[in-house]
C-alpha cells in the first residue's frame, strides 16, 4: 500500500550500518562507530514512531479493523510455480508494536553501551552486532511470510551467539554462547519441520493467507489424524517448540541464564526484551491458526507457560547472581506471557488474553531493560554479580536506585506501575478460562514481586557493604537510558491497548476488574512485605529459612539440576552409548578400509615399479615382441 | 643386367646392415651404414627414382651420417671398442626379430601382388615440382609446409637443447 | 625390369627393418642406436618406393612420403644428437643401460 514503502528504511538502514561499522570499524575511532550506531539507530526510532502514529491514529484503521498492510512484497527464490519464497514488509497491530518496542529498547541499549562499554575492547564490533542484530529482529516482526519469519529467526539466533560470546577470550561466555546456540538451533529443527508441516498443509508460506479466518489454511489438515491429534495441530506444537526454544519455556530454558555471560547491556536488549519474546510474537503472529484450528496446542501451550512461569520464579528466589536472577525473572514473566495466549480466544472480548499478552510483552520489554541496565549499572559501580558483594547502594547510586524501585514496582504489579495493568489483564483472561491457573498465576505474580525486591534490598539495603573503590554514579549516557525507560516503566500501563491490539483487529474498550486486581496486587505486596523483612536489614533470618526449607533449598538453588541432568543425558546416554560406538566404528571401520585400500595399493605398487626399470631397450623389446606376437595371432589364426 | 645389380645391391644392404649393429667399432659402424644408405640411392636409381636417389644421397649419405659421425667425434674415442652386449640379450632379440621376419617374409610372399606393369611412371623434375606445390589431387603443398615448419623448429631445438647452459 | 618383382624389394626391406630393430635392442651406444633408427626408416623408404612403382605406378604419392621421411629422419638425427651431446656434457657417458635415472 501506498504511504508506508518508507518502513523499507528501517531495516535497510540497520543493514548498512551494521555493514559500514563492521567493515569499516577498524580503522574508525572506536566512539565513532558508537556514534554512528546511536545515530542510526535515532533515525530508525523516529521512523518507528512515524510509521505506529500513521498507523493507529490515521490511516491503519479500515471500518474500525485494524488490518494488515503488506507494504512490499518481493519474490526472493523461486524453486517451482507454487514453492517460492518472499521478502517483505508486513504492518498490522503486533507488528508496529514490536518496531517501537525493539527500535525504542535497542536505542537505548546504544546509548546505553557508549557508557558502559566505554573500557572495553571490541566497541566497533559490539556495535556492529548490535546493529546486526536490531536488523535481524526488525525483519523477524515485519515478516510477511513464515519462511522470512525463519531466516530472521535464525539471524537473530547467530546475532546472539555472537553477543553472547562477545567476550571470546572468556571460557564460560564461550560454553555460554555454544550452549545458547546449540538449544535454540535444536529447537529450530522443531521449527523448521513445522514450518514444511504447515505449509505442505496449507500450500502457502503467507501469513496474510495462513491467518485468514475464512481462508482455507484454517481448516486445512484437520482431518488428517495421527496420534488422536490432526495434522494441523502437529504443525503448531512444531512451531511451538521452535518458539519454546527461543523464548526459553521449559525444558529449554537452560540457555537463557548462561547467556547472561554476554555484556549486561546485550542481555537488556537481546535476553529481556526482544529475542526472547519472538517466541511469544510468532504465537501472536499465528494466533488465529492455534485458536481456530488447534485449540489443543494452544492449551499445551498454556500449561507449559505456567510451569515455567513457576519453576523459574521459584528458582530466581535462590540465585545470587543479580544478572541470573533477572533471567529467570524474564524466563517466568514470558511464560506468564505466553499463559495468557495460551488462555485467549479468538475475536473481540474473548480475545482478551491475546491483548494482554501482548501488553504485558510491551511493558516488560520497557521495564526488564531497565532493570537490567540498572544491574547492569550497579555491577559497574560495584565490579561483581553477585548479590553478597553489594548492600547500602542506594546512597551511592541515587538515580539507579530509584529507577531501579520503578521497575521493581512495576514488575511486582504495584499500582500505577505499568506491569499492574498488564498483569491484571492476563490474570482476567485466564480466571474467565480456568481457575486453577488463576491461582497459579497469582502465587507466580506473588513470588516475582518477592525475589524482585529480594534483589532490591539485597542491592541498596541490607549491610553498609565497604567497597575498595567508593562506587559512583555512572555517566549522563547511561543514567538517560535509565530515566527514560523508568518513565516508560512507569505510564506505559495507562495506554489503552485493547484499542489498539486485538486478536482480530477490532478495538474493544477494556475495563480494569478491580475484583482481581485488588487481591493480585495483595499478594504482591505480600511478597514485598515478605521480602522487607527478610532482606531489609542484615540479619540471618533468610539463611534460616533456607535451612530449614532443607533438600528443597538446594535443589531449587541448583535450578532443579536440570542442567545436570542435560549434561547427564547428552554425556552418559548419548555420548557413552551411541557416539562412542559410531566413532569406534568411524574410526576403525571405516577408517580402516580406507587405509586397507591404501596400503593395499601401497604394497602392490611397491611390487610393480620393478617393471618400470629405466631401461629404454627392455621397454622395446617388451614392444616388439608384443608386437609380432599380435601380428602372429592375426595372421594365423583369425585369418582363417 | 638389371637383375645382376639389384643382387648386388640387395646383398649390399643385408650385410652392410648385419655389420652396422654387430660391429664393436662405432666409427665403422657409421660407415657401414653410411653404404647401406648408398646402396638404397642405388636402389632408387634402378627404380628410375632419380631425383629421390638424389635426396637419398645428399640428406642421408651427406648430411645426416656426417652428423652422426660428428657427434661420434665428440663423445667417444675412433679406437674404442664397444662394450659387447649381453649373450641372453643377444638371443631373445634374435629370437624375437626372427619370428618377426619369417611372418613378414612368409606373408609377403603369400600374399600376390598384383603389379600393374603397363603404365610407365613418371618421375621427371616438372612433375615432382609440380605435385609438391598443387592443392589438387595429388598435390603435396600442405605436407611441404608443415615439414618445413618441422624443420625450423627442429632446428631451434637443436640449438636449444646442444648449447652449452650458462653459469649462473 | 622382367625378373625382380615387388617382393625381392620387400623382402630386403624387411631384412633391413629387422635388422633395425635387432640394432635398436641389441646396442648399448646410444649413437649406435640412432644409426639402427636409421635403418629402419630407411626400409621403409624402399617400401614406399616399391609399392608406388609396382603397384600404383599413375601417381607419386610414395615417392613424396618417402621424401617426408628423409626430411623427419634429418630432423630425428639432428634432436636426437643435441639430445645425446647434452647427456654426454652433464654425465659423461651415452651407455643407455646406465641412463636410468628416471625410472620409477
Amino acid at each position: 500500500m501506498e504511504g508506508y514503502t518508507f518502513t523499507l528504511l528501517i531495516p535497510l538502514i540497520l543493514f548498512a550500518t551494521f555493514l559500514l561499522i563492521g567493515l569499516a570499524g577498524g580503522k574508525l575511532k572506536p566512539i565513532i562507530s558508537g556514534i554512528t550506531g546511536v545515530v542510526s539507530l535515532s533515525v530508525v526510532s523516529i521512523i518507528s514512531y512515524i510509521t505506529a502514529y500513521d498507523y493507529f491514529f490515521v490511516n491503519g484503521k479500515v471500518d474500525g479493523v485494524f488490518g494488515k498492510i503488506i507494504v512490499y512484497d518481493a519474490e526472493w527464490l523461486r524453486f517451482t510455480d507454487s514453492l517460492f519464497i518472499k521478502m517483505g514488509i508486513l504492518l498490522d497491530p503486533i507488528s508496529v508494536m514490536m518496531l517501537v518496542v525493539i527500535s525504542t529498547v535497542s536505542l537505548m541499549v546504544h546509548i546505553y553501551s557508549l557508557g558502559y562499554m566505554h573500557n572495553e575492547g571490541g566497541f566497533s564490533r559490539y556495535y556492529s552486532f548490535l546493529s546486526l542484530f536490531t536488523f535481524a529482529m526488525m525483519g523477524l516482526v515485519i515478516s510477511t511470510n513464515i519462511f522470512q519469519t525463519y531466516i530472521f529467526w535464525e539471524l537473530v539466533g547467530v546475532s546472539s551467539y555472537l553477543l553472547i560470546g562477545f567476550y571470546y577470550n572468556r571460557p564460560s561466555a564461550v560454553a555460554a554462547a555454544k550452549k545458547a546456540f546449540i538449544v535454540t538451533r535444536f529447537a529450530d529443527l522443531g521449527f523448521l519441520i513445522g514450518i514444511l508441516l504447515l505449509s505442505s498443509l496449507t500450500g502457502t508460506f503467507d501469513f496474510v493467507e495462513l491467518t485468514n479466518v475464512n481462508g482455507s489454511a484454517i481448516t486445512a489438515g484437520s482431518s488428517v489424524l495421527f496420534m488422536g491429534l490432526s495434522s494441523m495441530t502437529w504443525a503448531l506444537i512444531l512451531v511451538f517448540i521452535g518458539c519454546a526454544g527461543k523464548s526459553a519455556m521449559f525444558p529449554l530454558h537452560i540457555w537463557l541464564p548462561d547467556a547472561m555471560e554476554g555484556p549486561t547491556p546485550v542481555s537488556a536488549l537481546i535476553h529481556a526484551a526482544t529475542m526472547v519474546v519472538a517466541g511469544v510474537y510468532l504465537v501472536a503472529r499465528l494466533f488465529p491458526l492455534y485458536a481456530l484450528s488447534a485449540p489443543v496446542a494452544l492449551e499445551m501451550i498454556a500449561y507449559v507457560g505456567a510451569f515455567t512461569s513457576m519453576f523459574a520464579a521459584i528458582i530466581a528466589c535462590t540465585q545470587t547472581d543479580i544478572k541470573r536472577v533477572l533471567a529467570f525473572s524474564t524466563i517466568s514473566q514470558i511464560g506468564i506471557m505466553m499463559v495468557g495466549l495460551g488462555v485467549s480466544g479468538y475475536a473481540a472480548e474473548t480475545g482478551l488474553g491475546f491483548t494482554a499478552s501482548m501488553f504485558h510483552l510491551f511493558t516488560h520489554a520497557m521495564f526488564k531493560a531497565l532493570l537490567f541496565l540498572g544491574a547492569g549499572a550497579v555491577i559497574h559501580a560495584v565490579h561483581t554479580n553477585e548479590i553478597s558483594g553489594m548492600g547500602g547502594l542506594r546512597k551511592y547510586l541515587p538515580v539507579t536506585h530509584i529507577t531501579f524501585l520503578v521497575a521493581c514496582l512495576a514488575i511486582s504489579g504495584i499500582p500505577p506501575f505499568s506491569g499492574f495493568f498488564s498483569k491484571d489483564e492476563i490474570l482476567v483472561a485466564v480466571k474467565e478460562k480456568d481457575s486453577f491457573l488463576f491461582y497459579f498465576e497469582s502465587i507466580v505474580s506473588g513470588l516475582s514481586a518477592f525475589y524482585m525486591f529480594r534483589l532490591y534490598f539485597g542491592i541498596f539495603w541490607n549491610r553498609n557493604t565497604t567497597y575498595e573503590h567508593t562506587p559512583h554514579e555512572a555517566g549522563m549516557s547511561m543514567k538517560i537510558p535509565l530515566i527514560i525507560l523508568a518513565i516508560l516503566a512507569a505510564v506505559t500501563g495507562f495506554i489503552p491497548f485493547s484499542e489498539f491490539v486485538t486478536s482480530d483487529g477490532i478495538p474493544f474498550i477494556s475495563h480494569i476488574h478491580w475484583d482481581i486486581a485488588i487481591p493480585a496486587t495483595i499478594v504482591g505486596l505480600i511478597g514485598i512485605t515478605a521480602a522487607f523483612i527478610f532482606y531489609k536489614k542484615e540479619s540471618d533470618l533468610s539463611d534460616k529459612a533456607a535451612a530449614s526449607l532443607g533438600g528443597f533449598y538446594n535443589t531449587v538453588h541448583k535450578k532443579f539440576y536440570i542442567d545436570e541432568i542435560y549434561i547427564f543425558v547428552t554425556k552418559k546416554i548419548i555420548f557413552n552409548m551411541v557416539s562412542t560406538p559410531v566413532a569406534w566404528f568411524d574410526r576403525n571401520v571405516v577408517d580402516g578400509t580406507m587405509n586397507g585400500i591404501a596400503s593395499v595399493t601401497n604394497f602392490v605398487s611397491e611390487k610393480i615399479k620393478r617393471f618400470q626399470s629405466g631401461q629404454l631397450q627392455q621397454y622395446a623389446f617388451v614392444m616388439v615382441t608384443g608386437m609380432i606376437i599380435i601380428i602372429a595371432l592375426i595372421f594365423y589364426f583369425l585369418k582363417n | 643386367m638389371e637383375q645382376i645389380v639389384f643382387y648386388i645391391l640387395a646383398s649390399m644392404i643385408v650385410i652392410f646392415s648385419v655389420l652396422t649393429v654387430t660391429t664393436r667399432k662405432i666409427l665403422r659402424a657409421a660407415v657401414y651404414l653410411l653404404t647401406v644408405l648408398l646402396a638404397t640411392a642405388g636402389f632408387f636409381f634402378l627404380l628410375n627414382f632419380n631425383f629421390l636417389a638424389a635426396v637419398q644421397l645428399t640428406v642421408y649419405a651427406g648430411g645426416i651420417v656426417v652428423l652422426i659421425i660428428f657427434s661420434i667425434m665428440l663423445t667417444s674415442h675412433v679406437n674404442e671398442r664397444l662394450e659387447a652386449t649381453g649373450n641372453r640379450k643377444k638371443f631373445f632379440s634374435f629370437v624375437a626379430v626372427l619370428a618377426g621376419a619369417l611372418i613378414c617374409i612368409s606373408t609377403i610372399l603369400d600374399y600376390g601382388f598384383k603389379e600393374k606393369s603397363d603404365i610407365e611412371i613418371n618421375t621427371s623434375m616438372s612433375k615432382i615440382g609440380t605435385d609438391l606445390l598443387s592443392y589438387g589431387d595429388g598435390g603435396f603443398v600442405l605436407p611441404f609446409e608443415v615439414i618445413s615448419i618441422l624443420l625450423l623448429a627442429a632446428m631451434i631445438g637443436a640449438i636449444v637443447l646442444a648449447k652449452r647452459e650458462t653459469q649462473n | 625390369m622382367e625378373n625382380i618383382s615387388i617382393e625381392h624389394f620387400l623382402i630386403v626391406s624387411t631384412l633391413m627393418l629387422f635388422t633395425g630393430i635387432y640394432g635398436f635392442l641389441t646396442r648399448k651406444n646410444l649413437i649406435t642406436m640412432l644409426m639402427s633408427a636409421e635403418l629402419i626408416l630407411n626400409s621403409v623408404n624402399i617400401n614406399f618406393v616399391a609399392v608406388n612403382k609396382f603397384l600404383y605406378p599413375e601417381n607419386l604419392q610414395g615417392q613424396f612420403f618417402a621424401m617426408f621421411v628423409i626430411g623427419i629422419a634429418a630432423v630425428e638425427v639432428a634432436v636426437a644428437i643435441a639430445i645425446i651431446i647434452s647427456l654426454y656434457r652433464k654425465v659423461r657417458m651415452i651407455d643407455v643401460e646406465k641412463v636410468n635415472e628416471m625410472k620409477y
